[in-house]
């Protein structure tokens, strides 16, 4: 930490506060590739010490009804623009299947009143986005780990990646539309579950109707909405544009757990 | 006696400056290292506050809940207006808070981009600077803290002497430096009380309390260590203690800088570079190098 020194600096304080500003000022650095690499270690080293604190089952704070927000914000996709989105949504997702493949001995086709035949749990958390707000839900659903071993992992299986109904960002290459990963660590965490029901309610519209992912121990992005697809791969390095997910293909870390 | 001895003995003295020793490597090191942190970590903390320019207290805050400071833009019959709100105050900030200039047009954004990393708007990259520097500043501080503890620099340094707590010796510093008046001679020879205090108030309290707020933000961390986020009640008032006491510390640094420039610029640059600070002083110890 700093701090000492008694009365000095200042010319050399002011050199690197003043390159630093440069810096700022045209941003070279941050659109380096060998810096970006540099900087990036980083990421390594908060999932290797967050996961080395946090035990696989260390479960997320859980709230009371009377910590819910009272408005619950609404962020990223607000309604999927596409017709065959509009057409599920027409007759309340009776028609919407949710499908589990990749490598599974089983894969599963699920209709939501499938889902909520299944054993359920009923969470109250705290929603992190990575813009700095947060938002207290009640969220209900099915654990991950239930439909993972109902369907059965084949032995490569390392990540789940989830696969939604909605093109957050409009492209000529279809790489805007929205998915999500995680590892087995998370998908076996006993507070991971897939969301239908949000304070108490089906899961409305802006909030990723008819089901959603909740992985407590991360930050908003991961919470993927209009789940459509689960697919179990050994890598997510041939989805879009490789890094496992919309927004980390636009910089952010996989793992957001800080 | 020697010559020299009864010489000096019979001759008013001329005041002599002497070199002495002032600063540790380690704390020379760690003092630059730490410069270099924190002017990424303010500047690209100013990044991650505009994702989002309003600040919260309790558990949860979001766009419809009640926050206590917010940098707003506002739209005043056709022209934006930035606008620096606090509880229900509010500041005309345009061009700085709120709302300032992005390639020639007026828009909408918390802190201005002369002062963030990147300069434009960037969340993602703002946070890859921020938390690799939060990791260098950690080590680099915790070396600083290792040293300060077993080294012995806080007791010898840093912790106040009998009498320095005083009203009256307090009182009597204030005056002091109020009027720009600086210990001279052999009283430089260390910290003064005011010095003291506040480096040890920055060093074992806002740096660490930054640390500990910006790791309750994080979702992982408060679910390996669920006290952090009782301890400052909510992770909304712990993003908000994060930036107020950012906020001390910039004027620390402001006032820190005012001293250096006060009290003999070069002097105190080099004492922080080579180690060695000039005083002046009329009769000359021996063995001056070996008194630090």
């Amino acid at each position: 930490m700093t701090i000492r020194i008694n009365r000095r600096r200042f010319l050399i304080g002011a050199g690197v506060t003043a390159s630093a500003a440069a810096l700022s000022g045209c941003s070279w650095l941050t659109e380096n590739d060998s810096v970006q690499r540099v900087l990036a270690m980083a990421e390594r080293l908060t999932m290797g010490s967050q996961r080395f604190l946090l035990s696989d089952q260390a479960l997320a704070r859980e709230f009371t009804e009377a910590d819910l927000s009272p408005v619950f914000k609404s962020n990223g996709t607000h309604r999927p623009d596409s017709e065959a989105y509009a057409a599920l949504a027409e007759n309340n997702f009776a028609d919407w299947r949710l499908v589990v493949d990749g490598l599974v001995e089983q894969p599963l086709s699920l209709s939501l009143a499938d889902l909520k035949k299944l054993p359920s749990q009923t969470q109250i958390t705290r929603h992190d986005c990575v813009e700095g707000w947060s938002a207290i839900g009640k969220w209900t659903g099915v654990p991950v780990s239930l439909l993972m071993m109902t369907a059965g992992l084949k032995p490569d299986a390392r990540y789940l990646v989830f696969h939604c109904a909605d093109e957050y960002e409009k492209t000529l290459d279809g790489s805007g539309q929205y998915y999500e990963s995680i590892d087995l660590v998370d998908a076996f965490h006993p507070q991971t579950i897939l969301a239908y029901g949000m304070n108490g309610e089906d899961l409305a519209v802006p909030h990723g109707a008819p089901l959603r992912l909740r992985v407590e121990r991360q930050l908003g992005y991961k919470q993927a909405k209009y789940l459509m697809r689960i697919e179990v791969v050994d890598s997510f390095a041939r989805f879009y544009r490789g890094k496992g997910g919309f927004w980390e293909d636009r910089g952010y870390e996989w793992y957001a757990g800080i | 006696m020697s010559a020299t001895d009864s010489f000096l003995s019979m001759t008013p003295q001329p005041a002599r400056r002497v070199l002495v020793k002032r600063h540790s490597l380690a704390v020379r090191l760690t003092h630059w290292i730490n410069v270099l942190c924190l002017s990424f970590l303010l500047m690209s903390g100013l990044q991650i506050f505009n994702a989002h320019p309003e600040l919260y207290w309790g558990q949860f805050g979001a766009d419809a809940d009640h926050s206590f400071l917010a940098l707003e833009a506002v739209d005043d019959n056709g022209a934006l207006k930035g606008v620096t709100r606090i509880g229900s105050v509010e500041i005309p900030t345009t061009g700085v808070l709120g709302a300032s200039v992005i390639n020639g047009e007026l828009r909408p954004r918390g802190f201005p981009t002369w002062i963030t990393i990147p300069s434009y708007r960037d969340l993602a990259a703002g946070r890859r600077w921020h938390f690799f520097f939060a990791w260098l500043f950690v080590i680099n501080g915790l070396v600083y803290l290792l040293y300060g503890f077993f080294a012995g620099h806080f007791r010898r340094d840093l912790a106040p002497r009998a009498g320095e707590l005083t009203p009256r010796h307090l009182a009597h510093e204030i005056v002091a430096h109020a009027r720009l008046r600086f210990p001279k001679g052999d009283a430089a020879r260390r910290y003064n009380v005011l010095q003291k205090l506040t480096y040890l108030a920055v060093a074992l309290i806002l740096l660490p309390l930054m640390v500990a707020t910006g790791l309750t933000m994080s979702p992982g961390i408060d679910a390996a260590v669920p006290w952090l986020v009782d301890i400052f009640g909510g992770r909304q008032s712990a993003r908000s203690i994060h930036f107020i006491a950012a906020s001390l510390l910039v004027l620390f640094v402001i006032v820190h800088l005012a001293m250096v420039l006060l009290s003999g610029v070069f002097n105190n640059l080099r004492s922080m570079i080579t180690g060695r600070y000039a005083i002046e002083t009329e009769l000359p110890p021996e063995g001056e190098e070996r008194r630090s």
